[in-house]
């Protein structure tokens, strides 16, 4: 290290080191894992639960439980910016001069050196073949600068020096794609609406923190519906949804997973199902001592005679998930029945368990027969600003990586000394600055074309 | 002919050709590498036979889908994807004999997802979430790039069997230069690495148009960007830092590691959106 430097002279050689950049990326790659073991964004007892007090005090020390947004995660992201900033300035300077040079210069000693260089001798005068190569390389490669020595000619031509840039711009993208994430987590947010089929809303949860949000117009359900394979498993799930703006109607359009609705800058995507609250259901009521049944139809909140003037029975609600001595046992009816004698039952009625009400052994067991099948959308609202930034990224990082791994500034090199009477010696060399294998074979392949010529 | 005969040939075929090449280099005859590669060829005509048998069977039960959609499907088309590149490398490169370290994990990748009992090779239909065009294109991606890692994997091993100035005699000898090893590693690498960032952007740009976040730390994803930062890192190391032969092989080597636990081990261990293939 040089004596006498200052402090910001100091900081700007610590960001601006290769070294630094590799360390950094190997701190986030193994800090990530702990996340993906860990579990993220769960309940304190959940944490309690699996790891005990102590480690839970160092999970929320370090905010493990959210460690992708941990101030040291970020500070790692923070520093990998730097660096890539800071080194691309320091490397960008030097190398500027190398894109755009003033004048294209080039130094033969250099090209005699390579270890690429091939010689061969020809029976033709140094003056023909200089025009024969000049078109060969100025067809092939570039422009071709030309220039006398002693004891002959020596061309050069080039290609591609534009492509050293290929490594600035995946740098960039790293910090576009930096830039979206950082918009979108100040002035996006991710939120859930569940809306039952008839209903409207202008008001989403936050995903994590349950807060609301104002989407800024209303969404209605107009309608849901979900088709299944045969085997069961859900094929396509679809929202018929109408967008309000101040009372009026805007539009109305169909969502289905894949194929989200986009407007004002909200996206607003298909994401889950469930089953809402029917408003009826028809009942079979069977009468335990000979089995014989009544079937009745009966809305929520109404109350019925039970037969033969048993008593009464109020069909209280629906439960999406009913929980009988901790197992769920899913969507169920409940309700009350009112005896004679003025004793009152609770009763529960699952749909998928139609023997469960014979257990409780009354005079009367109640199945369900048939009900129309309601269903809640799970719709998740989105607000991103800072997307497009993101895909600028990510069209930039693979023009990037393209650029650099396939392309490369390559400089050919032909020298034409005269051998002897009407016979010359040809010697040719490239340099690159990537793949020199590949420039070997590209020499050897343009000695075989030229001599052909 | 169906799918399920086609790709059990494959498998067959694609074992004789790891015997034929292995055989060449333990037996020192180069002549059984080049019948080795025809067997190779005939098992990857084979292996797109069962792909595309298998596309057309899935619109026969009425599903209808790119047979990309689970682990037996990716197995299958890792397979595929690791041979295409690796008959490519040989008739560019026109060496014979590293196809030992090709044909093999070749032959593992659909051997696996043949013979395992916990991968299901029923056609199944798809969930509403994997129906989507970005599929096609975000599985295509990832697994070349991973077929370019798993190569260049199989390459990094020859620095540790083949010593940097053999005897002429010795068996060792037929294996390609050191030179020639970092070439090829580094082009395999460069080539994955390129899938790789593809693979991740067009799954990111999928997350999206389904759910509405470009990426949401599911492990999946996570272990994507870890065997990225990984890869990152050997690109830098060579080109910034110089580094070669076994130091860079260790890298490369770690970087499969990460790329095997991405696809397995995510699956098997952990839970997320990917945990259906």
């Amino acid at each position: 290290m040089k004596k006498n430097q200052t402090i910001p002279e100091l900081i700007w050689q610590f960001f601006c080191s290769v070294k630094l950049a590799v360390y950094t990326l190997v701190l986030l790659a193994a800090t990530s894992i702990v996340g993906t073991i860990i579990l993220q964004n769960g309940t304190p007892q959940q944490y309690l639960r699996e790891y005990g007090a102590a480690v839970y005090n160092v999970i929320k020390v370090f905010n493990i439980d959210d460690m992708y947004r941990a101030w040291w995660f970020l500070a790692l992201l923070v520093i990998l910016c730097i660096n890539i900033v800071v080194c691309s300035i320091e490397r960008l300077s030097t190398t500027w001069k190398i894109i755009f040079p003033e004048k294209i210069k080039f130094n033969p000693d250099r090209f005699r050196k390579q270890k690429n260089l091939e010689s061969f001798t020809v029976n033709k005068e140094a003056l023909s073949l200089y025009n024969d190569y000049e078109s060969f390389l100025s067809k092939t490669i570039g422009k071709v600068i030309k220039e006398e020595t002693g004891t002959g000619i020596v061309i050069y031509s080039e290609t591609g020096r534009w492509t050293r840039m290929g490594v600035y711009v995946v740098h960039l993208s790293i910090i576009l794609l930096l830039i979206g994430a950082l918009i979108g987590s100040l002035f996006g947010f991710k939120a859930r609406l569940n809306l039952d089929e008839g209903a409207t809303s202008d008001t989403a949860f936050i995903a994590k923190k349950r807060e609301p949000v104002n989407i800024g117009f209303s969404i209605r359900c107009n309608d849901f519906n979900v088709k299944f394979y045969d085997t069961g498993a859900p094929e396509e799930f679809k929202s018929n949804l109408t967008i309000i703006e101040n009372g009026k109607e805007s539009f109305t359009k169909d969502i289905l997973v894949n194929h989200p609705l986009r407007y004002k800058g909200i996206n607003i995507f298909q994401s889950s199902y469930g089953s809402g609250q029917p408003d009826s259901v028809v009942l079979d009521i069977i009468r335990q001592s000979d089995k014989s049944v009544t079937s009745q139809t009966i809305k929520i909140g109404e109350e019925i005679q039970l037969p033969d003037a048993q008593g009464l029975f109020e069909l209280q609600g629906f439960l999406p998930n009913y929980d009988f001595r901790g197992n769920n046992l899913g969507e169920a009816f409940i309700g009350k029945i009112t005896l004679k004698d003025a004793k009152e039952i609770q009763i529960a009625i699952p749909i998928k368990f139609p023997t469960f009400d014979k257990m409780r052994k009354g005079t009367f067991a109640f199945v369900v027969k048939d009900f129309e099948q309601k269903y809640y959308t799970g719709l998740q609202i989105t607000k991103d600003p800072g997307v497009w930034y993101v895909y600028s990224g990510f069209i930039l990082m693979i023009i990037g990586c393209w650029i650099t791994f396939f392309m490369s500034h390559q400089s050919f090199f032909i020298e034409i000394e005269k051998a002897g009477e009407n016979s010359s010696k040809i010697s040719i060399s490239g340099t690159t600055n990537r793949n020199n294998q590949g420039m070997k074979l590209k020499i050897k392949r343009i000695v075989t074309k030229l001599k052909d010529i | 002919m169906n799918s399920s005969l086609a790709l059990s040939l494959a498998t067959f075929i694609y074992g004789l050709a790891s015997v034929f090449y292995i055989g060449s280099f333990a037996f020192k005859k180069q002549i059984l590498a080049k019948p080795g590669f025809i067997v190779l060829i005939i098992g990857f005509l084979s292996n797109t036979a069962g792909i595309i048998l298998r596309w057309i069977e899935s619109h026969q039960l009425g599903y209808g889908y790119a047979p990309f959609s689970n682990m037996y499907e990716s197995l299958v088309f890792f397979s595929w994807a690791i041979a295409i590149l690796y008959i490519f490398v040989e008739l560019k490169y026109k060496e014979n004999i590293i196809g030992m370290f090709a044909t093999p994990l070749i032959f593992l990748a659909i051997a696996y997802a043949s013979l395992s009992p916990d991968i299901s090779s029923k056609i199944s239909p798809l969930i509403p979430a994997l129906k989507s065009n970005w599929l096609i294109a975000h599985v295509i991606t990832c697994f070349l790039g991973y077929a370019g890692f798993a190569l260049a994997f199989g390459f990094s091993i020859i620095y540790f069997i083949k010593p940097k100035n053999p005897d002429a005699a010795s068996i060792f000898a037929k294996l390609p230069s050191w030179d020639l090893i970092d070439e090829l590693t580094y082009q395999m690498v460069v080539f994955g690495f390129l899938f790789l960032t593809i693979g991740i952007i067009t799954g990111a740009v999928w997350a999206n148009s389904a759910w509405g976040t470009y990426w949401s730390w599911d492990p999946k994803e996570t272990w994507s960007l870890i065997t990225w930062f990984v890869y990152a890192i050997f690109l830098h190391l060579r080109m910034m830092r110089g580094w070669h032969g076994k130091n860079l092989a260790w890298v490369s080597i770690i970087g499969f590691m990460a790329v095997m636990f991405t696809y397995f081990g995510v699956n098997f261990l952990l839970s997320g959106l990917h945990s259906y293939g």
